[in-house]
């Protein structure tokens, strides 16, 4: 009969205002700045610096190649060469960004940085509380507002973290390696300038 | 009585006894008026939240929670908001229509409040045609509505003052003709007069409420529609659809006059509230004989506080209806059966000389078979009256 569904649809909206007040199961809201939901590994906001070590200027991974600066998008990178060159994890020795600016008010969260990062330096962050008064200052990060160690990176990106750090483990191993062959390497005539 | 019942009013008599004999009418007048405006401007402060709150909570949300203990002050945080708005006038708006409209709409609503008799002893005038002067104040906000619209010179507010221009004259007509029967069996166009008509009681105690009746159910009914178009509520809030027309007649409006224009509405929706608790639900009577000791304007309350929490239900459950369906319902379906309710009534009363065993039952039925068939066969006609689903040549 005409009006019918009215009534039924009425019903359920009193179900739903006398069932969210003792069924927990109805309300979903997460009431946020006091309770937060665990971080998804997938997550990404902004990108941040990867260190090794304790001191992060010394471990920072990064080489100032500028790749990142020249693929991003929006523009956001502005890298400045250092002179001095510091070694790697290997022990090679590599250039130093002396500027790293990242401006996260420009910042897209794109994730191309990552991508085409050959020495693994920069990967994408978790923090998203990055809201402030300070439009100019506080959303322009550098260098060491943006290094963070290792250990971090492992702990919110876990599966790409470990598989780096096995990857950076077997590089290491091999340099050593060679590094040991190479300080064996004089008793033996093998190269050609030992020749001469 | 007992004291509690008649306290404001006792109130209002020992205030307007401190002063000289000759303004005491003009005295008891302005505090009538302070108090009316006092208690429904809480009212409406208090219903904004529990809108928000109830119609969370039948989406399974919380509502506002955060400004005070469970979100109590969220109406003063957004008072403060509102009065801290920029006040934006369009360039090329009607400045003067556009400054006065919001006022247009809200003081002839407050004028409606006057005549309703919220307690024993307790309306701030009686008008011999109380209702006349009710519906003739509370048309006033048609006009506002268009002022609004026209002055914005926005396309979107003139849309919306047209579907609003619309929209109220077809609920007018049924909601003025649901009254009538109410004025038939009464006799009297004053609303104490009707209030007493309601208070005598039956079957052991019952109150002998307008509502009880066929006619007085059906008249409801159709006065709750009525009104819920004519507040520009929720299912039949086309004038302010959001999702098509930005806010309608609002579009333009920001600050403190967009708050007029809410207040208005809200105090629109008290005033035929309290309109529909004075016809139909006893006024301010007790629902049954063992319950008068409880002070009348406790009972006017109650009713009242139940008729907003049905119409915040109704907001939280219909979706909006498009314009041909409103229109056609109104005409078609809510116009024809006001207009049957009325001979109803007056099945109704010359029923009522009848005297024989089980009279009652069988009159009631008789009246309601009356008012139920023409509602399901003007239900039928209506659905055969709508245009059929369209068909999307290009979308499937």
């Amino acid at each position: 009969m005409n009006g019918f569904g009215i009534i039924k649809g009425m019903i359920e909206t009193a179900r739903n205002f006398v069932g969210s007040y003792h069924d927990a199961q109805r309300l979903t809201t997460v009431q946020y700045p006091e309770q937060k939901l665990p971080p998804v590994e997938n997550a990404r906001t902004i990108p941040f610096l990867v260190f090794d070590g304790d001191d992060a200027m010394a471990g920072l991974r990064c080489t100032a190649c500028v790749i990142c600066e020249k693929e991003c998008p929006p523009q956001c990178i502005y890298i400045v060469k250092d002179q001095v060159k510091k070694p790697d994890y290997v022990g090679k020795m590599q250039m130093q960004p002396k500027v790293f600016d990242i401006d996260i008010s420009v910042c897209m969260s794109c994730g191309i940085c990552v991508e085409v990062c050959p020495f693994d330096a920069i990967k994408m962050d978790q923090v998203f509380e990055l809201s402030t008064g300070d439009r100019f200052g506080k959303l322009l990060l550098d260098k060491h507002q943006l290094a963070k160690p290792n250990d971090y990176f492992v702990k919110i990106h876990k599966t790409e973290a470990s598989e780096i750090d096995v990857r950076r483990e077997e590089d290491k191993r091999k340099a050593e390696a060679a590094a040991a062959a190479k300080a064996a390497a004089p008793k033996s005539p093998a190269t050609p300038g030992a020749a001469k | 009585m007992s004291g509690l019942d008649q306290i404001f009013v006792w109130i209002g008599h020992r205030a307007a006894g401190w002063f000289p004999a000759s303004v005491q009418p003009l005295v008891s007048a302005v505090l009538a008026i302070a108090g009316v405006m006092a208690v429904f401007g809480t009212c409406f402060a208090l219903t904004t939240l529990a809108e928000r709150k109830v119609l969370g909570r039948m989406q399974n949300r919380f509502g506002p929670n955060r400004v005070g203990p469970y979100g109590l002050l969220q109406p003063l945080a957004d008072a403060v908001k509102m009065l801290t708005k920029e006040d934006i006038v369009p360039f090329s708006a009607d400045k003067t229509l556009h400054f006065l409209a919001p006022l247009v709409l809200t003081v002839p609503v407050w004028l409606a409040f006057a005549v309703l008799p919220f307690g024993r002893n307790m309306s701030a005038i009686n008008l011999d045609a109380g209702i006349l002067f009710f519906f003739a104040v509370g048309s006033a906000s048609e006009l506002a509505v268009f002022m609004a619209g026209w002055s914005s010179q926005n396309k979107y507010s003139l849309v919306g003052a047209m579907r609003a221009i619309a929209q109220m004259i077809s609920y007018e007509v049924p909601l003025v003709l649901s009254v009538v029967p109410v004025l038939m069996l009464a006799g009297s166009l004053e609303l104490n007069d009707i209030v007493a008509a309601q208070g005598t009681y039956t079957f052991g105690g019952l109150a002998r409420w307008n509502v009880f009746t066929p006619w007085g159910l059906a008249g409801l009914i159709l006065f709750l529609i009525a009104a819920t178009a004519e507040s520009n509520r929720s299912p039949f809030d086309l004038p302010e659809g959001e999702s098509e027309i930005i806010a309608g007649f609002l579009t333009e409006y920001s600050g403190f006059k967009y708050a007029l224009f809410f207040l208005g509405e809200y105090l629109g929706l008290f005033a035929v509230t309290g309109l529909a608790v004075t016809l139909f639900l006893g006024g301010w009577h007790a629902p049954f004989q063992w319950l008068e000791w409880v002070p009348s304007w406790f009972w006017f309350a109650a009713k009242f506080g139940a008729l907003i929490f049905l119409f915040i239900w109704v907001r939280a459950t219909l979706p909006r209806l498009r314009l041909d369906q409103l229109l056609n319902f109104s005409w078609r379906f809510l116009v024809p059966l006001s207009l049957i309710n009325l001979l109803v009534a007056a099945a109704w009363y010359w029923t009522g000389a009848w005297k024989f065993p089980v009279v009652a039952p069988i009159r009631w039925l008789l009246c309601a078979a009356l008012i139920a068939l023409p509602y399901h066969w003007l239900g039928r006609a209506l659905r055969g009256a709508m245009p059929p689903p369209r068909k999307y040549i290009y979308a499937e």
